[in-house]
């Protein structure tokens, strides 16, 4: 009974995490092209999972929302980053923090005023209920829908940046804009285009997490971007292996502790674990010192 | 400005606003209440975001630390059957003091951590709060929160104004000592240091700052005024409870430093009047246009929310200084107008 418990409980963690770990990637995709913590992803994916719900309800096929999401989601990176965060200075860094934080309120306004702030519930294109074929491991055809997913999306981006030419040009500009673009690579076009990759990444992760636990409303995502973010700092901003990683082990510490300690004490968790790794090693677990400081 | 102008100006703007307590009903003396309280939190927050650069979004936390450590003083004197100042003044000193301690907690990691690190943390910070309360309801009594039994009015008054009279004096007279405390420590020796570590961490060691102590004390004493406005507003509400210190509040706070100008305390006044007014302005803007009761109560505080969003947006990008920075601006354009010799040089 207790196995079957801690089997359950880690299993459900292990789905849940990688849906964060694919909202702290997009976080990690942003900090890689343009060296911001975009603190509106969480609302950019809320945003785009309204469009997701509005375009199923109208049509009521799932999978047309979920492109709708990955489309909006696009679209609204787009918007924010050729709209706003290109004209912020980056003399002071706490700069884009506040403008990205502006735009969290206005995308949570807009949405709270089309929408109202109530909930919505959202269908999900498989059931919840455990296979029978997996007994005891009790995951559900929804969960393999998940892994599938995000399988999916760390296989594709490891081909965009491993072997493609736009890849080679994405990392290109952020690592060095200036000298990227002496080699004819068009730096800023390549920020706008991480911004959109990373707002549809994120849109998926919400449109994947939201349904299940949270319940669409305009603040579904405040939670999870702290968490996808704790993840995204666990695994070192600078690493795509360590948000998957990171995203895996958080989900499943979230899952053990709202499983024996209480489900209300999971942000409780995840302010804990963030102070730990910050105090024990500030850049991630999975950073590596790349030049000597003070 | 030099001291004593500030002094003058200082002493002139707290008589005329206790004066205005006498003239306003009662519904704009407790907005003009929440202001002070406001300005408490704000102006802590300036400081510490402004002059040292360390961006809290978790001063709705500290807050709730400060207006929950003010109940359990008040509730603990009420059932000891104190009354007078006593029940007054205590709570307040506890509330300082928790939120002090919270902050001196979360300054310590903080000392360690840069921009958007602390940011995270912090907002971590925030999003626990709820949490905690809820865990611990037989403590925090959960959602709904705490009733305070607070202080009356004095008998004095009786004759002369309501309970909003008393509490905007009580909140004016808070705003006004961390207002007074703060400024004196921006100005001072304390407020070079904090400034130096904020603009080159190394260089500042290198002077002899003490980089971790500056940090932890700006973050402290930042706490301690976050707290004191977390109690006022728990004198006002006679409650403390979650919902009132959400990360929207948190980021308000934020927004009404960086719309006033962040780092200075003119801003924080600025920023702190327009978050009670803009949301009042607009809802009575969407009550006078008579819409039907479903799209008023989808506008109602969305439109606020949105505003300030946009709002801070341009701040940072058009102007970073904020309203402080536009009037000093404009104050300087119209001075070197007058003598085109002698134009002064802003610092």
């Amino acid at each position: 009974m207790e196995l079957e418990r801690f089997l359950f409980l880690t299993v459900d963690g292990l789905a849940r995490g990688a849906v964060l770990a694919v909202f702290a990637l997009s976080l990690v995709l942003i900090w890689r092209a343009a060296r911001i913590v975009n603190f509106s992803q969480g609302a950019i994916a809320m945003a785009a999972t309204y469009l997701a719900f509005v375009v199923t309800s109208a049509t009521g096929n799932y999978w047309l929302g979920l492109v709708a999401a990955l489309l909006g989601g696009a679209a609204i990176g787009f918007v924010v980053e050729r709209g706003v965060m290109r004209y912020v200075s980056s003399v002071n860094p706490l700069n884009s923090v506040i403008a990205a934080l502006g735009v969290l309120l206005v995308i949570q306004a807009i949405i709270g005023m089309l929408f109202g702030n109530g909930y919505h519930p959202m269908k999900l294109p498989f059931s919840q209920s455990p296979l029978p074929w997996l007994s005891g491991l009790s995951i559900s055809a929804y969960d393999l829908f998940v892994f599938a997913c995000v399988g999916f999306v760390v296989i594709g981006l490891a081909v965009l940046f491993g072997k493609t030419n736009v890849g080679l040009r994405m990392r290109a500009a952020a690592f060095s804009p200036e000298l990227a673009r002496l080699l004819g690579v068009r730096s800023n076009r390549m920020i706008t285009l991480g911004w959109m990759l990373a707002s549809a990444l994120s849109a998926l992760a919400a449109l994947l997490v939201i349904p299940t636990e949270l319940g669409l409303n305009p603040h579904s995502t405040d939670a999870v971007f702290v968490y996808a973010f704790t993840i995204a700092v666990v695994g070192g901003l600078d690493s795509a292996p360590g948000a998957v990683i990171g995203g895996l082990v958080v989900g499943v510490l979230l899952s053990w502790v709202s499983g024996y300690l209480g489900a209300t004490l999971s942000p409780v968790a995840v302010l804990v674990l963030l102070l730990a790794v910050l105090l024990i090693k500030p850049g991630g677990i999975f950073s590596v010192t790349k030049e000597r400081t003070a | 400005m030099s001291s004593r102008t500030t002094l003058i100006v200082g002493l002139v703007g707290l008589v005329a606003v206790i004066g205005l307590t006498f003239v306003l009903d009662p519904y704009r003396n407790y907005q003009l209440a929440t202001i002070a309280a406001y300005l408490c939190v704000v102006a802590g927050l300036t400081m510490l975001t402004g002059v040292n650069g360390q961006l809290s979004l978790g001063h709705a936390a500290l807050a709730a630390c400060g207006a929950y450590c003010y109940a359990f003083t008040a509730n603990g004197l009420a059932e000891q059957e104190v009354t007078g100042p006593v029940l007054l003044i205590l709570p307040i000193l506890a509330a300082v003091v928790g939120a002090a301690v919270l902050g001196l907690v979360v300054g310590l990691a903080a000392a360690r951590l840069h921009g958007p690190y602390l940011a995270g943390v912090t907002l971590a910070l925030v999003i626990a709060l709820p949490a905690i309360t809820s865990r611990f309801s037989d403590v925090f009594n959960g959602d709904q929160g705490l009733y305070i039994s607070v202080e009356r009015r004095p008998e004095f008054l009786a004759g002369r104004g309501g309970t909003e009279m008393f509490q905007a004096w009580v909140a004016i007279a808070c705003a006004a000592l961390v207002v007074i405390l703060l400024r004196n420590l921006m100005k001072g020796n304390f407020g070079r240091q904090m400034r130096a570590v904020r603009d080159n961490e190394v260089a500042a060691a290198i002077a002899g700052v003490n980089v971790a102590r500056t940090k932890v004390i700006a973050f402290t004493v930042s706490s301690a005024a976050a707290g004191v406005g977390g109690a006022v507003l728990a004198f006002m509400t006679q409650s403390a409870n979650p919902g009132a210190f959400s990360l929207v509040f948190s980021l308000f706070l934020l927004m009404a430093a960086v719309i006033g100008g962040i780092g200075t305390l003119y801003g924080a006044l600025w920023g702190s009047i327009l978050l009670v007014v803009l949301p009042d302005a607009i809802g009575s803007l969407t009550k006078s246009l008579s819409l039907s009761p479903e799209v008023a109560q989808r506008l109602d505080g969305n439109l606020a929310v949105g505003l300030f969003g946009a709002i801070m947006v341009l701040v940072v990008i058009v102007a970073p200084l904020g309203i402080q920075g536009l009037l000093r601006k404009g104050r300087l354009k119209m001075q070197s107008r007058g003598t085109p010799q002698s134009v002064p040089v802003p610092k």
